[in-house]
């Protein structure tokens, strides 16, 4: 089991080295920055000048090496188009963004599970069959006008709930929280649904298909011909069976809330990375733009690495194939 | 009259489809003892799945019970709630499928599975059901059961998890046992320890058993009676030195006469002609009259009426009487 996971961080490392360089190549292929960062007036002297502070007149293999050397201490260098570092305006902004993601994510899980169970339970029945058909809705309409739709109902038809912001924060140290004010709250409600609803309704089917899957187990019959009860059948036996592959899923989609933040955030003016992000693009601030590519693919290999290891949790086999013995 | 621990009158399983409704099991009637063993024999698809499934109240929708009766120790099950019928399953009959491989849930310990079945049957404290789990795995012959208590299932071998699976559907103390196939899916090596093992367990505790196989080998070494299904229909009935040495009804017959057992003395298999029919494609009458030797015009109208035989009953308008066994099929 060591050998594998230390296999599987090589294989992250590795992963992470390839996003670093296509990273850095936007440094050196995409826009000039120092034109966008000196204004009308510039002389070759600033220009010059900018160029040595911002390491732009070294080779390639030594600029890539200096910006790994960074990046892995958390410095991506200037904006620039604020001037200040990278790391800072990252992090002012991380935390709207990950307590978005981190209530549609969960709102997505609860309910996609819950979901799936009962429409996979009830296969016949008139309530599995309205959530099976309003759930192709969920993900056929594309989530801006999910987000426009909840905008025009909520906030300019009903006027319940705002249509853009976080509303009031408090800050806790480095953090700044949503969670501890009314507005706060009441402004994560319609940027969450708006992010989570497609991957709800993915979790969902998933879900479903799957436990209907492992209802027909040899297993399941087996239980109920022992005179299980139908929850312990339905829950104990069935639910755990289902959660192998779902856990893969699920995990992946909790990696792409955070990656899909990027348009939620746009409709909502959400002060979040996503946001930062097409504002970066816009001006061209590539520093921003790599940090942000940098920070995303982190993200998604950890949430890979972490799935992986909850395989070994759940799966009895994986964890005794490996030869540990660690069971009795 | 009900010593019977299992009683089947003219159970009928019908399934509704588009084109008609079909009749898995049709009019069939048994009685298992305490302590014997009924085995039941028939080609692919002549119902005995349905009729163990139906007597265990596990028809898989739409096949439902349409007509007759069934008892287990006296009591009327067939027409019970859900609910009741669940707390008799475990509890008063167990059943074991035919592959050990897909029948244990792989994420749970076989401990989690016997202590969970224990305790939804009996009154027992948790340390109480993880003894008897003990206990039963140690009858079946697990070897070192305590220790392996913890294990899962695909820790062990095919063999020893059918014992686990017969440990499964015994550790509630049922009065009658359901063993579908138990031996089908198991090395050829396995397969005699396994049936002994189970004749043995019944034989000790008294318990009734459904033996479905369609290995006569195994019925010639465990089973006390044997009954012969043909398209949902019992062609016969009765012990099994009788039926296999002397089958009345001419199907059982041909059956016997294409089984390789030593015991018989055959030397030449022969087939039956012909397939059995499509139960969307029943034949008037007698099932078997497309196939049969000695079908006449009655066997075309009318199915067999039941017969006695010595020790036993057939369905047959002509059955065979002894002399005539040599020419039979
Ligand atoms: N859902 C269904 N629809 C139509 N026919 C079915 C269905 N399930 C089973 N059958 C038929 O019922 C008959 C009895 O099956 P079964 O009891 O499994 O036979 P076996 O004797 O091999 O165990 C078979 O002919 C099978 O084709
Ligand atoms: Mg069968």
């Amino acid at each position: 089991m060591l050998a594998y996971i230390i296999r599987r961080v090589a294989q992250s490392v590795l992963v992470l080295l390839v996003v670093g360089l296509v990273a850095f190549s936007m440094f050196r292929f995409v826009g000039d920055p120092v034109d966008n960062m000196l204004g009308q007036e510039r002389t070759q002297a600033d220009i010059e000048r900018l160029r040595v502070e911002l390491g732009l007149d070294q080779p390639f293999p030594v600029q890539y090496g200096k910006f790994l050397g960074q990046a892995v201490q958390g410095n991506f260098g200037l904006s620039y188009r604020q001037g200040r570092p990278v790391a800072d305006i990252l992090l002012e902004r991380a935390p709207a963004t990950l307590e978005l993601a981190a209530v549609s994510g969960l709102m997505a899980m609860i309910g996609g599970i819950g979901l799936g169970v009962f429409t996979a339970i009830r296969r016949r029945g008139l309530g599995a069959n309205i959530v099976m058909t309003s759930s192709l809705v969920g993900v056929s309409l594309p989530t801006f006008l999910i987000g426009i739709l909840l905008i025009y109902v909520f906030s300019v038809e009903l006027n319940w709930l705002p249509s853009f912001g976080r509303g009031e924060v408090v800050r806790l140290g480095g953090w700044t929280t949503g969670f501890l004010t009314e507005s706060g709250l009441k402004a994560l409600i319609l940027p969450s649904i708006t992010l989570g609803l497609y991957q709800m309704t993915l979790i969902m089917r998933l879900v479903r298909t799957e436990m209907l899957e492992v209802l027909r187990q040899d297993y399941i019959r087996f239980a109920r011909a022992r005179g299980l009860r139908e929850r312990s059948v339905n829950f104990r036996h069935a639910l755990k069976n289902t959660m192998v592959p779902v856990i893969t899923v699920t995990g992946l989609q909790l990696g792409s809330i955070i990656a899909f933040a990027i348009i939620t955030e746009t409709v909502f003016q959400w002060p979040g990375v996503g946001l930062l992000f097409i504002n970066a693009i816009q001006f061209v601030d590539i520093p921003v733009m790599a940090a942000y590519l940098m920070l995303i693919s982190v993200m998604f290999v950890a949430i890979n690495l972490i799935v992986d290891l909850l395989y070994f949790a759940i799966d009895p086999r994986l964890r005794l194939d490996r030869g540990t013995g660690a069971k009795a | 009259m009900n010593t019977a621990v299992l009683s089947v009158r003219d159970l009928v399983v019908e399934i509704p489809t588009r084109n008609g409704v079909l009749r898995p099991v049709d009019q069939v009637s048994y009685d298992i003892a305490p302590g014997e063993i009924l085995g039941v024999v028939g080609e692919s698809g002549a119902g005995k799945s349905m009729t163990g499934n139906a007597v265990i109240g596990l028809l898989d929708p739409p096949a439902r019970i349409t007509g007759g009766e069934i008892h287990v120790s006296g009591q009327r099950i067939d027409n019970l709630p859900r609910e009741a019928l669940r707390r008799l399953r475990g509890r008063k009959i167990g059943m074991i499928f035919q592959d050990p491989l897909t029948s244990l849930n792989p994420l749970l310990t076989v401990g989690e599975q016997l202590t969970e079945t224990i305790r939804e049957h009996l009154d027992v404290s948790e340390s109480e059901a993880l003894n008897r789990a003990v206990a039963a795995l140690d009858e079946v012959g697990i070897p070192a059961a305590r220790q392996r208590i913890g294990s899962y299932p695909f820790e062990f071998s095919g063999g020893m998890r059918q014992r686990v699976v017969i440990a499964l559907a015994l550790c509630a103390e049922p009065e009658l046992v359901i063993a579908d196939e138990p031996t089908t899916a198991l090395d050829v090596s396995v397969q005699a320890q396994i049936v002994a093992l189970l004749k043995r367990l019944c034989r000790d505790r008294g318990v009734a058993v459904m033996l479905v196989t369609h290995d006569m080998g195994v019925i010639a070494e465990a089973a006390d009676r044997v009954a012969v299904m043909y398209a949902g229909r019992l062609a016969e009935i009765g012990p099994v030195r009788d039926v296999v040495s002397h089958p009345t009804h001419p199907y059982t017959a041909g059956l016997m006469a294409s089984t390789p057992l030593a015991s018989l003395g055959h030397n030449r298999l022969r087939q039956i002609p012909g397939a059995m029919p499509r139960l969307e494609a029943l034949p008037d009458g007698c099932a078997f009259h497309p196939r049969c030797a000695y079908a006449e015009d009655t066997c075309r109208a009318e199915p067999g009426p039941s017969i006695e035989t010595c020790g036993g009953r057939a369905a047959c308008w002509f059955p065979l009487s002894h002399d005539e066994q040599e020419g039979a099929a």
